[in-house]
Parts: structure tokens; sequence; C-alpha cells
């Protein structure tokens, strides 16, 4: 079990709320939020140790492509960064 | 003009056949042996040093006949040189462990892939090539002609005439380079009955057939769980039918074994059909049965399929279906190895596989640190033919009008995720192929399918269109703007996959009109094997490891 958080200043904020993905083998799920404070703040709980420089640069082209604001949760269990990126696709393309 | 004092013999090889048939005559009635005698039969007509073809492939095995194989006295029968299509079964590998073997000319390896390569390590087998099917089938026709064949078919009738059924496979072309040529063939077959449903092999190439203690071995290889299919893969089959099927008009194809696949497959009425493609794409198939097809030929997506093998369960529907399937006058299906891999190879327009690891220049291989597993048939499919000389439009499509003679291009299309299962990255810098080689002492890393070839590259980040590449530059650039965040895929900036996508080198979901929060197994045709009975009206009989009810 490993937890860490990535943080980007700037961005427009998100209005309303997301959940997709479940916390099942292989997958992950993403809880997203209005920021509380400017800025994107993600925290990732992961299940499988060793792999925080794969998250950060998965997170960070998310967050190039997508410049929002936003408190974003991730309780992960496994999943690949494509899972990754589809559920954060998926919860933007929610909201939106 | 001299002539020679001693004439040639030009009949040595039919007089040596009829030398080893006459010392096993004892053993045999007719053609038919006892399976209590099979082990001495072998022991009688091979030789020490024969090349004898084991019939063995990723569907059918001959077991039986290589179980009786590895239990010859290797006092008697050594140094063997083994022709199979696939190392299947533990028994082959038994065969070098007792040194009844010495040499293996084979195509493919994967269940027994690593037992191979520590036997390679060890010096206990001597490894002539790694092939592709054709490849393997051809030489059975020029240097590597079989002195002895091991066979398996459904059944015989009295006189030996051979049915195979759905899984007719390799036996002909193994039967026909062996026969022809004077070698023994040795068939097992399940039971003998007085009348065949139809003669897939006839009795005079035939030289001997013993009912086996059981039914010949078969793997159920390419059913695949819909249940498994997961949304990136779903997301990955839109990009393919939006950016590589609609683009190009596919309608000749071949598809890969795997859930990367079956995912198109299972797309093909909800998603393909919401699309209006029915007819326009995926009419004409060089596949085997899969199930996860049945929804598309059941939708009427389908015009034909021909087939290498058969598949477990599905003879029933494809009996059902035989304006679909190639089928004998008796209604079951006729599969053929040889000629669906030549179909794949000349005649489809398309081949899309999955693999294990890409480099910059989009060479692939499945081949991993200590694993042979070697090929089967994808590099047939997966390659531009040099030989093809009829035009079509998605070939045309293709073309690189570097000449003034207009070529086209077969498309290969490898689909995979940036990451594999456990974090392991697909995209690599050196593919762990040429390790594997220098350690094996391999003359070729063995390299599934070439760059060079490889048109199209397919992953959850979108799609590289390699062939538009006019350097080598553009081309790895191209193919590191869909590498994720791997090590390759780190090289290509934002910016640059913004111009390669601007200028048609690169799609992401939403340049083909993907939306990806629409990637969801709910748009799977079927997502569950008894999905999947449904719709073949209860006529596909999956085996019983995929039922649950």
């Amino acid at each position: 079990m490993q937890e860490f958080r990535v943080e980007r200043a700037g961005g427009t904020p998100v209005q309303g709320r997301a959940h997709v993905g479940v916390v099942a083998s292989g997958n992950l799920e993403v809880l997203c939020e209005p920021p509380t404070s400017p800025g994107a703040r993600v925290i990732v709980r992961t299940t499988v140790d060793g792999f925080e420089p794969t998250w950060r640069a998965v997170l960070e082209r998310f967050l190039t492509r997508h410049p929002i604001a936003a408190d974003l949760e991730i309780n992960d269990f496994g999943a690949t960064p494509a899972t990754v990126t589809l559920r954060l696709e998926q919860a933007l393309e929610e909201l939106a | 003009m001299t002539s020679p004092t001693v004439p040639r013999n030009w009949s040595s090889r039919a007089e040596a056949k009829a030398a080893r048939l006459a010392a096993a005559r004892n053993l045999r009635t007719g053609k038919r042996i006892d399976a209590a005698d099979a082990i001495t039969f072998l022991e009688t007509v091979i030789r020490p040093g024969d090349r004898v073809c084991i019939e063995g492939n990723n569907q059918k095995q001959a077991d039986f006949l290589s179980r009786c194989l590895a239990a010859v006295d290797p006092a008697r029968i050594h140094d063997l040189h083994l022709l199979i299509s696939v190392i299947g079964r533990p028994e082959h590998i038994d065969l070098f462990e007792l040194g009844i073997a010495a040499k293996v000319d084979f195509s493919f390896a994967g269940p027994q892939s690593l037992r191979l390569a520590q036997l390679v390590a060890d010096g206990r087998v001597q490894v002539g090539a790694i092939h592709t099917y054709l490849e393997l089938f051809g030489r059975y026709f020029v240097d590597l002609t079989p002195a002895v064949a091991l066979i398996a078919a459904d059944a015989a009738d009295a006189d030996g005439n051979l049915y195979t059924g759905a899984n007719t496979e390799e036996t002909p072309t193994i039967v026909e380079a062996t026969a022809f040529r004077n070698g023994i063939v040795i068939a097992q077959v399940n039971e003998i009955v007085d009348r065949l449903p139809r003669v897939d092999i006839p009795a005079s190439w035939i030289d001997a057939v013993v009912v086996a203690d059981r039914p010949y071995a078969i793997e159920p290889l390419f059913t695949r769980d819909p249940e498994q299919i997961t949304d990136v893969q779903v997301l990955m089959a839109m990009l393919v039918i939006r950016g590589v099927y609609e683009r190009h008009r596919v309608c000749r194809l071949n598809h890969g074994i795997g859930f990367d696949t079956a995912a198109i497959e299972l797309l093909l009425p909800t998603y393909g059909e919401s699309l209006g493609l029915r007819g326009a794409i995926c009419t004409h198939w060089a596949l085997n049965p899969h199930p996860t097809l049945i929804p598309a030929i059941e939708s009427g997506w389908v015009e034909s399929v021909h087939c290498f093998g058969g598949e477990f369960g599905m003879e029933g529907y494809i009996a059902a279906r035989s304006d679909v399937f190639f089928t004998g006058a008796d209604g079951s299906l006729r599969s053929n190895r040889m000629l669906c891999q030549t179909a794949g190879l000349y005649a489809t327009d398309l081949f899309i596989g999955s693999t294990l690891q890409i480099d910059r220049d989009a060479n692939s291989s499945t081949a991993t640190r200590g694993r042979i597993a070697g090929f089967g048939g994808a590099p047939n499919m997966g390659s531009d033919p040099h030989g093809r000389r009829h035009a079509s439009d998605v070939w045309l499509s293709l073309a690189r009008g570097e000449s003034t003679i207009e070529r086209g291009r077969k498309v290969v299309v490898q689909l995979v995720q940036t990451f594999r299962e456990s974090g392991v990255p697909t995209f690599v810098e050196r593919l762990d192929a040429i390790d594997l080689a220098h350690s094996a002492g391999f003359a070729l890393p063995p390299v599934m399918i070439y760059g060079d070839d490889v048109t199209h590259v397919v992953t959850e980040e979108g799609i590289a269109y390699l062939y538009r590449a006019r350097n080598v530059d553009e081309r790895r650039a191209a193919l590191a703007a869909v590498a994720g965040v791997t090590p390759v895929g780190m090289e290509c900036p934002t910016e640059r996959a913004t111009a390669l996508r601007a200028a048609g080198l690169v799609a992401y979901a939403e340049d083909v009109g993907v939306r990806r929060s629409d990637a969801r197994r709910s748009l799977l045709a079927a997502r569950t094997m008894r999905d999947l009975v449904d719709w073949s009206d209860g006529l596909y009989a999956p085996p019983a490891r995929f039922r649950s009810w």
C-alpha cells in the first residue's frame, strides 16, 4: 500500500462531482470534486508499490492535456496506466 | 562418354520404406496396429537419426503417438530430428531429456517455452530454426521431408481412409510431404467406423492406423470469455474500428488471438452498426472459429470465414451456418492450416494482433528472457507480401509513391496497451529477443513482426499511422506519440504530438470521433459466455471450463 500526492497550480475549476470506476482487481476508482483551494490536488492510494514515477507521469500528462482545478481522489487496485487515464478522462466527460 | 561402374539405385527410398514395413509385418493386420504394439511398432520402423514429424499444433495433438515415442528404448531409437509445429506437450520435451531426439525444427513452443529454453541452455537440444507455419510446411517439401509422420484423426475406416473433420488443420500437409516421398505415415484415431462422414485423407497415403487409448488432445485455444474484456480494450477496439477499419474500408482481414481483437469482434454489431458500417467493413475473414465472432455473424456482418483449425464447442454452430464457413458434404467444418495461412498472407488486406514488446522502430516480439516461444502464423499474416500482384482499394490507399510504378501495401496493425499488467512497459528501447538470440546461439533474434511491415500502431492513447511517415525520425516520433508514459513515449513532447496530429500521422480518440466515456463493457454485443450461447440459438456449446451455469 502506498499513498502520495500530486499538486499543480492554476487551472479552471470543475463544476460538480464525478465518480467513475470501481475498486476491483486491475481497476480503480476516481472521485473528482470542485477544488477546496486553487489548483489541482490528487491523492493516490494504490495497492501496488514502486510505481510512483509512472503515476506522476500519467497525472502530469493528464493535467497538461486538461488544465483543471479540482480535488481528485484515486483508489487503485493495480490498474494499468491505460485504465488510469481512461477513468480520469471518463470522470471529466461525466462532468462535461 | 564413360558409364559408372555401379549403376545407381533410383528407388532406394521406396525400398527402405518397404524393408521397414516388412520388419514390422507381424505387428500389422492390414493397416491396423494394436495400441499395445504401438511402441514396438515405432521401434521397428524408426531408425536413429530419422526426421520424425509429430503432428502437434496449438489445437490438436497426436498425443497418443507422442507418448508412445517418448516410451521407446533410447538405446534403439535416438538422435531423432523432430519436426513439429507446436512443442506443446510435456513428452515433447521428454524426448530430448531422454536422448530419443537431439534436434528440432519447429514453429511455436508456447506451453513448453520455459523448459525448451532450459534445454537449449544446457546444450541438450539443437534448434535448427524457429519458423512460421508456412516456412516449416514449405520445408517439409524441400529439405526437411519426414521419414516418419505421426498424425491424428477423428476416425478411420477398415481400409485406412481418415476423417479429420473440423480439426483437419495441418494433417493433409504433413501426410502429403511424407507419403509422396516414401516416408511412413502412422495415424492415431479415436475410433474405427464402418462408414466415414467424409474422407479427408485417402487410405493409400496411410501406412498404419492405431486406435488411441483416449481421444486426441485438443485445446479450445481461441475461446475468449467476454467477461474478461476491459473498458480499455473496448476503447482500443473503438479506435481500430473508426481509425483503421472505417478509414481504409477494410473488408478482407485476419484477427490475431486475444482479448483485444475479441473486443473488436464484439463491437461490430453494436458500435459498428451505429456507424452504419455493416457491409462496408469486415466481410471476408481468414480466421479460426472465434466464438466472439458469433454476434457479428448473426447480425449479418460476415460473408465468409475460412479457418486454420477448428475450435472446441463451435462444431454445431458452424455446421448450421454453412453459408459462412467452409464445410464438407457431411456438413462439418473443413479447416486447413496451410491453405488458410496462404489466404491470410496473400488474400487479406489487414492483419491485427497484439504483442508483448515493441521497439522504437515498431519491431515486435513475444520473446522474453528465459523463454523460447516462437512464432506460429502471425508473421505470415503480419507481413506485406512482396509477391502480391492484385490490387484492392485498401491496399492502394497505403501506396508509398516513391516510384513511378505504383504499389500498394497490406495494413499491418499492432494493438497494445502501453503497459502490460504489473506495470511492465510494452514499448522498450531494446527487444528481449536480441539477448535471447545471443544466449541461445540463434542466427536471428526472434522478431514476430518486422517494424518496416507495421503500418499502424494502436494503443489506448491513439493511433500512429506509421505508413505516412516520410523518414525514420517522423516514424519514431509518431510511435512515441502513442507510447504513453513509457520511456519511449516520454521522448515525444506534447507539442510534437500536436504537430503530428495536425499532419495526420497520429490520431487521438477525439481526432477520430471516439468518446472515451462511451468505452464501456456495456457496448459489447455479448458480455458473458452465456450471451454467446444465446446469440447462437444454443448451437454453440462452450467447453465446461468456460461455463458457469
